[in-house]
């Protein structure tokens, strides 16, 4: 804020409440709905207060819920999403800051048509190739393996647009006094360019993070042995079923589990958002 | 120095080799959907199995929903990693006999492992659904179940309804009642639309769906359920839909719990909501055979089962069959059977376990299981209710559902909307029966 | 929309680019190329007999009107989602900008939605509006609204809208913030010495200098809309009633479930990308134009 004005102030703070509960309700609701019985929660009258049956619910869901379906201890499972969602956010970025540099701060035949190969993939999802692209794990010996689990899904696209949205708008003037300074695009990339480019980074972190954590549909394909099953998976296995539906509050109740690895990424990350903040010249 | 590695060498290898069993263990790979209560059932029969006997290593993994595990199937068959063993739901049964080599059938499996196997021994609705015309079984029946009507007694009591509804008319005047004494949004309504109306309503009423024994003898079967039977039960629901007399609760089972609410007090699901049904619901229930219509020549007839069942795939070696084979003998020992169907609510696929269970006075304190058991019998099957075999049936289905949604909205007629299910369906039929060879 | 300050290294751009192409050649364009040699194809699901048919699937797609239904379907529902989740994440992105107390607070819980995976998504949404057992129903039918979606297909669209922008609301305030924050300073400070009042200085300077982040966002949100909402229409509706949310991705999907109908589906999915490419083509010619680096 520039200038102080009390009103508007108080408009933002309306208008941010609204948006945090239209954003966060259903996440309240989900919350609530974990604390209550069965009867009450589908009896279409739930109160919006938390209801007794927390620690029942949560007990049945970790540890009943947990030792009845899950085979393998929670802990490993923890770490096979863990490792995937790293693998997957760093092996992004990392191959996306890199075509994306060589998009914008360099000349080359093709350099267009590059742009676009890549720009394409995100015109035809996984689902759609999911049979071909599984064979070609199989083939490359990659089932039941992190590499299986990570590779396929680290061909971003919108990655490599956002970093070269972000250079674009890096001013001419840092790569002249750089070049004069003697820099080659090595230094340039690694003094200037990067330590700009952390709050970007950071964001593109996040979203990946959750991206990969929240994968179901391929980890399931490819994974057969217990060990390097996802804690989605794990969790999916307690609550999906045809012929008797899931009771809803142990549904709630593993939802929120659920939610709350990549939340608590998210807010890891909103500390080093601030630090990258102060850091970079306002 | 050297001399000292060497032994030390030496003495693993032997420590190894001696640690190495004789033979090795044949692993058979087992691809399951099942959850929760299932999921332990599952384990369990592996278990049991393994310490039985030291050949065969049978091992069970998740693979995700009914969906989720013929797609995995299907999927690794391409890559040529399939397993040996995939449970697929009732309505992949045609996309998995109909390509020659992807599997391999089961009383073929049986014969050349020469592992004893009597087809009559087994309850023939439940396994007519997965076998040929002529009752060679394809797959091995797991986990089945049939559609019954639950019933509120406590309401049904309280509207002034004397006696649970046996046919159609008993229900529609039943839900009247039930709207009278202050259920407004719902009279009776059912869980997944097509299996309700088409399938089941076929089967049970000895009317058939399509040519060809409902597509069991062939796959140039034709649909033919634009009878004027089912156009008047059409007729009926959405008639009683606009002031939700009836009220439809979409296609799958998400709305199951308008029953353990309270909502619906009559409400027809699968056998199996039954586990579900005895935590949530606060108030006296049982549960029924479907309703008819009392002037159909021949209804009730019997119903057909949902579920799944086991598939064996193709392409694996002949000991690893053997397995297999010695698995599913395994899995139909009638003790086993008749303790699996007590303690799981899957029904019992052989006759003997069925007997057994009466034998053992199980349906005298629980008569809810027997409902769906007393469907399934109640007849001898005819051609019209064996079951049903059309390909591409989960895109069916939607077409299907698709089609009575748009008559319950007002948007067709009742004969429009069969019409044109019937012909949207014998297009999808025509274009399966090319790729089936 | 050029650099004019470049390096010259032959080589070196090229090897920059190889890791993000090999993993695209392997792990798309060659399943991809399959796939879409399958839309020439009609075989069943395990591959085991097929047939060349050349343009068939294409022609009875093109026969098919629920195809043309399933375009209208893209159309609204695209649009509506695009349209409501951008401008209201920007709305939110603009206000939590402010530097209030518990700023940080604000901004983790807008990002929560993000972190719902769609399945989970989709049980929520169905948890609070089924017709008579969802919590937020109950409002509706006291206001003697027949609330509906699983008979009336305006209703359906409605919900899957909102579930859809729910879910998008998060991605795009991130990133819109992201881009706020960049923004220095002092160029609007100095707008304010100008005079300019905050609404002037929003659309003259902020948005302008926001506007490579809104480009972005709009490329994105397309693809979004258009590719990666499978998942949460299928949980919320399964593309019910009667084909009222089947948008075309809805129906890729639905069609070529479990080996139904490969080649229809595959047919689909390259027409689909077509149309993707040509929007997008055109963004990238006449859009950013308008965007300020």
């Amino acid at each position: 804020m520039v200038e102080h004005r009390p009103l508007s102030d108080i408009i933002a703070y309306a208008i941010l409440t609204l948006g945090i509960f239209i954003v966060a309700f259903p996440v309240y609701l989900a919350l609530i709905a974990s604390t209550h019985d069965a009867a009450t929660v589908v009896g279409g009258n739930m109160p919006l207060t938390p209801g007794g049956h927390m620690l029942d619910n949560y007990y049945r869901a970790i540890i009943v819920g947990g030792s009845r379906a899950i085979r393998e201890p929670v802990g490993q499972m923890l770490m096979n999403s863990f490792i995937s969602a790293i693998g997957i956010a760093i092996g992004k970025i990392f191959i996306s800051i890199l075509s994306a540099y060589a998009v914008v701060y360099f000349r080359f035949p093709f350099r267009k048509t590059a742009f676009w190969i890549i720009f394409v993939t995100l015109m035809l999802p996984v689902e759609v190739r999911i049979y071909p692209t599984y064979k070609v794990i199989a083939d490359l010996k990659m089932l039941d393996t992190y590499a299986g689990l990570i590779l396929p899904l680290i061909a971003s696209a919108t990655g490599t647009l956002l970093f070269r949205q972000f250079f674009m708008t890096i001013p001419e003037e840092l790569l002249e006094a750089s070049r004069i300074d003697g820099a080659g695009p090595f230094r340039f990339f690694w003094d200037t360019l990067l330590p700009l480019s952390v709050t970007t980074i950071a964001a593109l972190f996040v979203i990946q993070f959750i991206y990969g954590w929240n994968q179901y549909l391929w980890p399931l394909l490819i994974t057969t042995q217990d060990s390097m099953q996802t804690i989605v998976t794990g969790i999916k296995k307690m609550l999906y079923t045809t012929d008797e539906l899931a009771e809803w509050q142990l549904a709630m109740a593993t939802a929120i589990l659920a939610m709350l690895p990549p939340v608590a990424v998210v807010v890891f990350m909103q500390r080093l958002f601030v630090r990258g903040l102060v850091e970079t010249e306002k | 120095m050297a001399l000292r590695q060497f032994g030390t060498a030496a003495a693993v290898t032997l420590a190894l080799a001696l640690a190495t069993p004789a033979h090795a263990v044949t692993e058979i790979q087992w691809w399951h959907a099942m959850t929760g209560g299932n999921n332990d059932i599952v384990n369990k029969l592996a278990e049991e199995f393994n310490a039985s006997q030291s050949d065969y290593k049978v091992i069970p993994t998740f693979k995700g929903s009914y969906p989720d595990t013929m797609n995995a199937g299907i999927a690794a068959f391409r890559a040529g990693t399939a397993p040996h063993i995939i449970q697929v739901f009732e309505v992949g049964t045609a996309t998995m006999m109909s390509a020659t080599g992807a599997i391999k059938p089961v009383y073929q499996l049986m014969k050349d492992a020469g592992e004893p196997f009597d087809p009559k021994a087994y309850l023939p609705t439940i396994t007519g659904y997965y076998s040929t015309s002529k009752g060679d079984m394809l797959s091995f029946p797991f986990n089945s179940s049939s559609m019954v009507m639950w019933i509120n007694k406590d309401e049904l009591k309280k509207a002034g309804v004397a006696e649970i509804p046996k046919t159609w008319p008993d229900v529609f005047a039943a839900a009247k009642k039930l709207k009278a004494a202050g259920h407004e949004t719902c009279g009776f309504s059912n869980a997944w639309a097509s299996w309700a109306h088409i399938e089941q309503f076929s089967a049970w009423h000895n009317a058939p769906i399509g040519t060809k024994a409902n597509g069991l003898d062939g796959f140039d079967t034709v649909l033919t359920f634009n009878s004027p039977l089912h156009v008047k039960h059409l007729q009926n629901l959405i008639d009683l839909q606009k002031d939700k007399t009836y009220d439809y609760s979409g296609r799958e089972n998400k709305s199951e719990a308008r029953f353990g609410s309270g909502e619906c007090a009559i409400f027809l699901t699968s056998s199996g909501y039954y586990a579900t049904a005895k935590s949530t619901a606060k108030f006296d229930f049982t549960s029924a055979p479907m309703p008819y219509y009392p002037d159909v020549a021949g209804a009730p007839q019997n119903s057909i089962i949902g579920g799944a069942s086991l598939w064996v795939m193709g392409g694996k070696k002949p000991d690893e069959y053997k397995g297999v084979a010695k698995f599913f003998t395994f899995l139909s020992d009638t003790n086993r059977q008749a303790k699996l169907h007590q303690e799981s609510g899957y029904l019992p696929i052989t006759k003997a376990a069925y007997e057994k269970t009466k034998a053992d006075g199980f349906y005298e304190k629980n008569p809810v299981p027997q409902t769906p058991l007393m469907e399934l019998t109640n007849k001898e099957p005819t051609e019209n209710s064996r079951g049903l075999r059309f390909g591409n049936m989960v895109q069916m289905r939607d077409v299907w559902a698709e089609q009575i949604e748009a008559a319950l909205a007002g948007q067709k007629t009742a004969q429009q909307a069969l019409d044109d299910a019937v012909a949207k369906g014998n297009a999808m039929l025509r274009t399966f029966e090319k790729t089936a060879k | 929309m050029e650099k004019s300050v470049v390096f010259n290294n032959r080589l070196l751009p090229y090897l920059l680019l190889v890791p993000q192409l090999i993993i695209t050649f392997v792990f798309f364009y060659w399943p991809a190329s399959q796939a879409v040699w399958q839309s020439f194809l009609r075989e069943d699901a395990f591959g085991l007999h097929s047939e060349f048919v050349g343009l068939e699937n294409y022609q009875s797609l093109f026969a098919d009107p629920a195809y043309y239904k399933s375009m209208m379907v893209t159309v609204i529902f695209s649009s509506l989602v695009a349209a409501l989740s951008l401008s209201i994440a920007l709305l939110f992105a603009t206000q939590a900008d402010k530097n209030l107390k518990a700023a940080g607070a604000y901004k983790t819980l807008m990002i929560w939605p993000y972190a719902v995976a769609p399945a989970v998504a989709g049980v929520l949404w169905i948890f609070m509006f089924h017709p008579t057992l969802g919590t937020l129903a109950r409002p509706l039918r006291w206001m003697n609204f027949d609330w509906n979606p699983l008979l009336n297909g305006n209703h359906a669209m409605c919900l899957v809208v909102m579930a859809a922008v729910w879910k998008q609301i998060s991605y795009n305030f991130l990133f819109f913030l992201a881009g706020l924050q960049s923004i220095p300073r002092s160029v609007l400070e100095a707008g304010a010495i100008d005079g300019a009042g905050p609404m002037r200085r929003f659309w003259t300077i902020t948005f302008p200098l926001l506007s490579p982040t809104t480009f972005f966002l709009l490329v994105v949100n397309i693809v979004y809309v258009f590719f990666d909402t499978f998942g949460i229409i299928d949980a919320v509706t399964g593309g019910g009633p009667a084909g009222a949310t089947t948008t075309m991705v809805y129906k890729v999907f639905a069609d070529g479930r479990l080996g139904g109908d490969l080649g229809g589906s595959a047919a689909q999915s390259v027409v689909l990308m077509v149309i993707v490419i040509a929007l997008t083509a055109v963004q990238f010619k006449y859009v950013e134009r308008k965007v300020q680096y």
